[in-house]
């Protein structure tokens, strides 16, 4: 039996029939639709096969790889360690600081090497900034996706003046190859600690004009309150990560819970979905949890900003990067959740294999879970809260 | 639990079949049997002093010397503790069984496995190609692989 | 002033061929399709938000190819994917154009060497009129490449038969 949560039971008798207002039943039949490659709405180049009664979803299965870019091969045949990273960057290119800071912290896990505390800093900067950047495009092309136009163009224009302090600092708006094994490309320029202050204070009103205009919505938390949820038990079994984790209620967040750098020394709050507007783990969960970490990652910035100590960023940076044998996996929380690397070396200056551990790839296996029994439309909502880059999914 | 605790544990409940290790490496790991990946899967999951249910990550390996490998990563949400798994098959008659019945999450990375090294997953629900395309000739990256000339007409190398 | 603000100064008529009729109306009105592939859609929907804003060139975004005049492949073409784009080009009703958005759809990109998945360029699979470089060219870049289309469509004739690929 169809268990769907739109429709009133009485309407659909049993799988195959459903009754009409006149009291008659008819058979139905199940269709099988194509959401395609190319589709406004899926944010890349992912296929979709739907097996749809009527309009509720019976089945949904996903195509990946039109995209796949044979990144563990590059890596594979790259003559040095630190030509690894461009590839990394475009893995998942609207965080691109993640990217290169799990990778670079694989390296150095392999290498044991430590880098300046000015190098810590400047990483956590940038890679928090790049979080509001990329929930920024999650929350706006999330809301196109519901049919608001307007929260999109806000978000752009925030994360406009984001990329002109990405600019600033290393010449490119998208990707950056900031990130090095053992420190940062370039130091921070001039006035740089001044700019992103006044980016901090010019954003913090934008989000509260965000959350009146799209967030309690009263549309926007029809379509989202009570669909698409995903049961904790679940969710840690397709070991989903980031806001998909925190969304159903799971208290875990690796910059807290398996530190890494310095992020035991600011002060700030892992959110977690609370069911506030339908159940635990449905589509608004997620979507608030993302909201709400684009604060807490301005209150990280602002601390880092205001105590980031002097220092030569280059200066542990190695001339030839020659591991020993082995193999390391290094997990950072990225801003679609767990991201990690897995290296193995045999000794030489390239990397013997590189396998990288997408959050996007696993947190779309558990799409097929979620989606059944919603309508097609509901299906589009869901696709958004995953949050998924297809760059990633495919690499 | 430390590495030895959990080496200990898996030794006393399959013997012999878990009984290599490298437990002084950067990240120490053990070393099971291709044809017991669910059975011992199954118990890393549901024993109450080991509870791994987050399998952080699934890789194919190709070792160049006639072997495949899968290595698994675990990590149990409760306890806080890692473990590294290592299965080896040999290239020309790769078999590993398919833990997508324990972790829900291995179903993808499986078939990942499977187009990249030609591994194939016993008992897998769904084992095709994930991510290259269902006609492709070869599992890349395998270290012998030969990038094909031409793909249904169109040109492959640059 | 615009064309039309010059020409109506004085009187409601003016006198100009078919041809430059035509063509101002084409280049003024290039429907895109949303085709945006890797990360240079990322850039390509920044062009279209309020900073670049694209659509001042008349350059509006639609679902469908049928509807529109110009496909800009933004990102990498892969060999699956490869199929697909020939499909909607051929969707797609004449007069149409085709800008090769960024290094990967030019010529492979970065992905070039290696790259067993990755068509390494887009016009093996179909013409390309316009090439804009870059690793993601910036939305500056893209709006030149639209520019440099408007002068092709500028200078097109009725005369010559249309090229089909």
């Amino acid at each position: 039996m169809i268990e769907s949560k739109v429709l009133p039971t009485d309407y659909v008798t049993e799988p195959g029939r459903i009754r009409t207002s006149t009291g008659k039943t008819l058979k139905t039949d199940e269709m099988i639709i194509n959401m395609g490659p190319q589709h406004p709405s899926t944010h890349g180049v992912l296929r979709l096969e739907i097996v749809v009664d009527g309009e509720i979803v019976v089945d949904v299965i996903p195509h990946i790889g039109y995209l796949h870019r044979c990144f563990e091969k590059h890596a594979e045949h790259m003559t040095n360690y630190q030509q690894v990273i461009p590839y990394a960057d475009r893995m998942d290119y609207l965080t691109s600081m993640n990217n290169d800071w799990a990778y670079s912290l694989a390296v150095e896990r392999l290498l044991k090497l430590e880098v300046p505390p000015r190098v810590e800093y400047i990483r956590v900067i940038m890679a928090e900034l790049q979080r509001i950047a990329s929930h920024l495009i999650a929350v706006g092309t999330f809301g196109i996706d519901m049919g608001a136009f307007t929260p999109f163009l806000w978000c752009f224009r925030d994360r406009e003046r984001i990329l002109d302090l990405f600019e600033m600092t290393c010449g490119a708006r998208l990707l950056y190859n900031y990130i090095w094994v053992g420190g940062v490309s370039h130091d921070l320029p001039a006035r740089f600690v001044e700019k992103a202050k006044d980016f901090c204070r010019y954003f913090k009103p934008n989000i509260v004009e965000l959350n009146n205009l799209l967030t309690f919505n009263e549309i926007f938390i029809k379509r989202t309150a009570d669909v698409g949820v995903l049961p904790k038990d679940v969710a840690i079994n397709y070991a989903c990560s980031g806001p998909m984790l925190r969304g159903s209620g799971v208290n875990w967040d690796l910059r807290r819970d398996d530190p890494y750098s310095i992020y035991n020394k600011f002060e700030w709050e892992v959110q977690v979905g609370k069911g506030e507007m339908g159940k635990v783990g449905d589509v608004w969960d997620r979507y608030i949890v993302k909201v709400r970490e684009m604060e807490q990652s301005v209150k990280i910035v602002e601390q880092a900003l205001a105590s980031i100590p002097e220092g030569n960023v280059q200066a542990a940076i190695p001339k030839r990067i020659r591991p020993e044998h082995g193999e390391a996996y290094v997990r950072t929380e990225s801003a679609r959740g767990e991201l990690g690397f897995y290296i193995i070396s045999d000794g030489s200056t390239s990397p013997y294999r590189v396998k990288a551990r997408s959050p996007a790839f696993v947190n779309l296996s558990v799409l097929p879970e979620i989606a059944r029994g919603c309508m097609i439309a509901d299906l589009v909502a869901i696709v958004g809260s995953t949050d998924i880059v297809l760059g990633e999914v495919d690499r | 639990m430390t590495p030895q605790e959990i080496h200990e544990t898996l030794k006393g409940k399959f013997g012999e079949a878990a009984v290599e290790a490298k437990l002084d490496a950067l990240q120490p790991w053990i070393r099971i049997p291709p044809n017991k990946t669910r059975t011992i899967g199954a118990f890393l999951r549901d024993d109450p002093s080991l509870q791994f249910d987050f399998m952080m990550c699934l890789s194919g390996v190709d070792y160049n010397d006639g072997n495949l490998g899968v290595v698994y990563h675990l990590f149990s949400m409760i306890h806080k503790h890692k473990v590294v798994l290592r299965a080896n098959c040999p290239k020309d008659n790769p078999h590993v069984q398919s833990v997508s019945e324990v972790w829900g999450t291995a179903n993808w990375h499986e078939r990942e496995a499977f187009d990249m090294f030609g591994i194939q997953f016993d008992e897998h629900p769904d084992l095709r190609r994930i991510l290259c395309p269902d006609d492709y000739p070869g599992y890349p990256l395998r270290k012998d692989f030969k990038v094909p000339e031409f793909y249904n007409g169109m040109k492959v190398p640059y | 002033m615009g064309l039309l603000d010059y020409k109506f100064e004085n009187s409601n008529v003016f006198i100009t061929s078919l041809e430059n009729l035509l063509n101002w109306a084409r280049l003024s009105s290039l429907f895109q399709m949303q085709f945006g592939l890797a990360c240079c859609a990322i850039e390509m929907m920044a062009a279209s938000a309020s900073n670049f804003d694209i659509m001042r060139f008349g350059v509006i975004p639609r679902a469908t190819p049928r509807q529109t005049d110009v496909m800009i492949v933004a990102g990498t073409v892969t060999l699956k994917m490869a199929s697909r784009i020939k499909r909607l080009y051929d969707q797609m009703a004449e007069p149409r154009y085709v800008i090769s958005m960024g290094s990967c759809s030019n010529c492979g990109g970065p992905y070039w060497e290696h790259g067993y998945h990755v068509l390494k360029g887009v016009d093996r699979v179909i013409p390309v009129d316009v090439y804009v470089p870059g690793c993601p060219p910036r939305p500056e870049a893209l709006l030149e490449g639209i520019m440099k289309l408007q002068e092709k469509v500028r200078k097109e004739s009725l005369a010559k038969k249309k090229q089909t690929a």
